[in-house]
């Protein structure tokens, strides 16, 4: 069989940015969310909000740093295996990601030292606002990246000149068309992401009686949150697919599965979509809910994948079902705020039972939901890289071979399943290990490693003379 | 009108020469790392580099960043033209960074498949840099601003033998590092193994001085033009190298770290001033390579106002650290 190093390319970009993505999804809820327990211990003075504080930069930072480590592969993707891309999308997208670069190293230059290591070095205030610029820097990193990627979707202010795209007006470019509503769907599901590990690991530790107080106040502020996000972030993503609706029809078109332009278009719940014979089999739908949702009347004109070419077609299958795991396990995310409300209205929200149990498990949910959404979103926009403009095959890299392209996605899986599987390790041991301070005599010297994120949680487990394991948990 | 091409290229060769002599210190140590003469010592040693190993590879991270906004030519070329060399690199990186986090925190049993993985990382990735040095010097094959040369083109007995060169320079940079920043028996070993270093390099230093005007035409005419400063160059490296062993004779502390120091600015001036302005050679300047004036000049304004920044914080980390590392009062 002949290697193609189109096709491996992308398998290639796909496991490196979805390894990649878990990472800052992650971060940039939690900034914000340490940043709100810095405030709130900042106010009141209560130990409570302190404990928690520390216990959550710690696990910032472990996320933090493998993202940094994920995202220097990152960085240099588009130059290996996508160099036409990268030259004839340089003037724009050259700028645009060294501008979140430089943030991101502005970022932990200035502020992250003192919020990972300087607790106890700088007065309160200053610390509190550490927090909160690396919050707001995590904001700023996301702007960038997804400016860059929306304008891969729904390019503007630029024109081709000898081969190279030439920016005409940098706000039209950034601020595209999609850009702010992929903006405020992936903060939200940064929010929704960081609320469910902390409830999730809180719940946990409710069920273990380990430090009560603290998690009992994080476990009640994570359901808040979640009560009222999950149901805006599906009105978030409605309008973002009206967006794409515009901008991107066969995309929409695919999610939907609709392979024919039609009128009162159903609403799929399940279909196997083949895309050889350009129609869906064992089709389950809900009648004229698809037009309902896409036009807001019944009847309206849904587009539909036959309308593209088929060699311009994005793969169906893939753009159907991910689509579909991501609503689901977001109105699973809904049903679990209301299942909150419930048992605190009934005054049952820290009394541990099988709410508490199931939780942890939900913590899957908004990372699994998340990469499913840029599959669909990505796999969507194929076969275009920047939609309309470059396709996937003239962005490629001319000299890459089959082989060598799949050296590399076998090294980076061989890499990836090593490494990631000591940092989850390191994770896991930092949960377990509980949130008692782990007060190391000489450990937090002035000024030591101030940039070390990974290091930032300390000995792991049996490593450390304050371990806490096996005492109190009561 | 400002000369924006001009401005990057001195950024970006200040980027480079940064990240060479910053992570060139931390990777010669893990080169060093088997041949320490116990685990206290590695300990130690470790310990010597472990707050800064990861502000220096900033700088690698901002050059590639930068090149893509400023010289995308050069990012499209060179990255394709490496593509398995950049993978070992980046691979080589990776395992050396955990390391640092994971030795410390293994059980004893595991440790010693962390300091492996830190010093075969790298060994590495100080390997694939000097290699992609050689294929510099020798140029890429190119056609309509596109690589079009094979998978391992990169790869070969010139580029090999300027790999082994810089494993020797970072080992070299290491050697010293360690010997301003440590004490005892650690400080001895190294004292004692740093000439033998530099002799390794300074032969490899001659080899490739000879070769390169054979593997480049354009090379030799330029050495061999009426520009006589640039020999100023290379006899600035030699006066470095008898810094060195003078220094070393003398028990100094700090000067050969920063002789070896100027013996890297030396070469790496003296490569630039063989290939200017050729930035993806042999067939295209800094001014083909770069990117579009207003792309230039946005980028401009946002690493005007970080870099001075960044440069403040590394040089407030180094001063928080200053002084030597003894056993057991790591970081850690």
């Amino acid at each position: 069989m002949e290697l193609d190093p189109l096709l491996l390319s992308r398998i290639q970009f796909a496991f490196v940015v979805s390894f990649h993505a878990i990472f800052p999804v992650f971060t940039i809820g939690l900034a914000s969310y340490v940043a709100l327990l810095e405030g709130l211990h900042f106010k009141t003075g209560n130990p409570a909000w302190a404990r928690l504080s520390r216990f959550w930069t710690k696990v910032f930072a472990v996320a933090f740093g493998m993202g940094v480590v994920s995202g220097i592969v990152m960085s240099f993707q588009f130059g290996t295996n996508w160099s036409n891309f990268s030259q004839a999308s340089a003037n724009f997208l050259g700028p645009i990601l060294s501008y979140e670069v430089v943030t991101a190293f502005f970022l932990e230059a200035a502020f992250l030292g003192v919020l990972l290591f300087g607790r106890d070095k700088v007065p309160r205030g200053t610390h509190l606002f550490a927090a909160l610029m690396v919050a707001f820097g995590t904001f700023i990193s996301a702007f960038w990246i997804l400016a860059a990627n929306s304008w891969m979707h729904t390019p503007a202010g630029v024109e081709f000149q000898d081969g190279m795209l030439h920016v005409r007006s940098w706000t039209e470019a950034i601020f595209n068309p999609s850009f702010p509503y992929r903006f405020t769907h992936m903060a939200v599901a940064s929010f929704l992401t960081g609320s469910f590990v902390v409830a999730g690991v809180s719940a946990w530790y409710l069920t273990k009686g380990h430090r009560v107080e603290a998690n009992r106040k994080a476990l009640s502020m994570c359901l808040w949150m979640i009560l009222i996000l999950a149901p805006a972030q599906a009105v978030i993503g409605d309008y973002h697919g009206l967006n794409t609706l515009e901008y991107q029809p066969a995309k929409v078109a695919a999610m939907e599965g609709n392979w024919e332009r039609q009128a009162g278009a159903p609403l799929l719940l399940f279909a196997l979509p083949d895309q050889e014979a350009q129609t869906n089999r064992f089709e389950v739908g809900i009648p004229n809910m698809a037009s309902i949702i896409l036009t807001h009347s019944a009847d309206g004109v849904v587009p539909g994948i036959t309308e593209t070419a088929v060699d311009e077609q994005p793969p169906v299958a893939i753009v159907f079902w991910t689509f579909r795991i991501m609503v689901g396990l977001g109105f699973a995310m809904i049903a679990f705020g209301l299942w909150g409300l419930v048992l605190r209205m009934r005054g049952n929200l820290y009394r541990p039972g099988l709410f508490h149990r199931v939780l942890p498990l939900m913590i899957a949910a908004p990372f699994i939901a998340v990469v499913a959404g840029w599959f669909t979103t990505e796999s969507g926009r194929a076969p275009w890289l920047v939609y309309g403009m470059i396709s996937f095959s003239e962005g490629l890299t001319p000299s890459l071979s089959g082989g060598m392209a799949l050296t590399s996605l076998i090294g980076y899986m061989l890499v990836y399943a090593v490494v990631y599987s000591a940092g989850g390790y390191y994770m896991w041991q930092l949960v377990k290990g509980g949130m008692d301070d782990d007060a190391e005599p000489g450990a937090d010297e002035v000024g030591a490693h101030p940039k070390r994120p990974l290091s930032a949680g300390g000995p792991i487990g049996d490593a450390s003379p304050a371990a806490p394991t096996g005492r109190d948990w009561t | 009108m400002i000369d924006y091409t001009m401005i990057w290229a001195v950024i970006i060769a200040f980027g480079v020469i940064m990240y060479v002599l910053l992570d060139g210190f931390d990777l010669g140590v893990g080169i060093l790392y088997p041949f320490a003469p116990n685990e206290d010592s590695r300990d130690v040693m470790m310990n010597t580099v472990a707050p800064f190993w990861d502000g220096n590879e900033t700088w690698l991270v901002l050059g590639g960043a930068g090149l893509l906004g400023a010289f995308p030519l050069v990012y499209s070329v060179l990255l394709p033209a490496l593509y398995l060399g950049v993978f070992l690199l980046l691979a080589g990186l990776i395992f050396r960074g955990v390391a640092f986090e994971f030795r410390f925190k293994a059980a004893p049993a595991q440790k010693r498949y962390w300091s492996i993985s830190f010093a075969i990382g790298s060994a590495v990735a100080a390997l694939a840099q000097g290699i992609v040095v050689g294929a510099y010097i020798q140029g890429f094959e190119t056609e309509n601003f596109a690589y079009v040369g094979g998978a391992f083109d990169w790869l070969t007995p010139f580029s090999v033998l300027t790999g082994i060169g810089l494993v020797l320079g970072y080992a070299l940079l290491g050697s010293t590092w360690i010997i301003m920043k440590t004490e005892g028996e650690v400080q001895e070993w190294a004292y004692r193994l740093a000439p033998k270093l530099l002799a390794g390099v300074l032969g490899i230093f001659v080899i490739i001085s000879f070769w390169t005007p054979l593997v480049d035409e354009f090379v030799r005419d330029r050495w061999f033009s009426n520009l006589f400063v640039i020999w100023l160059l290379p006899a600035g490296a030699l006066g470095c190298a008898y810094l060195i062993l003078r220094a070393i004779n003398r028990r100094e502390e700090g000067i050969p770290f920063v002789a070896t120091m100027g013996l890297f600015v030396f070469t790496y001036l003296g490569l630039l001033a063989s290939k200017w302005p050729y930035v993806v050679p042999p067939d295209y300047t800094l001014y083909d390579a770069a990117s579009a004036r207003e792309s230039q000049a946005f980028l401009l304004i946002g690493v005007l106002f970080v870099v001075p920044v960044v440069l403040a914080y590394t040089a407030w980390t180094y001063w928080v650290f200053r002084g030597k590392v003894r056993l057991g009062e790591g970081y850690h």
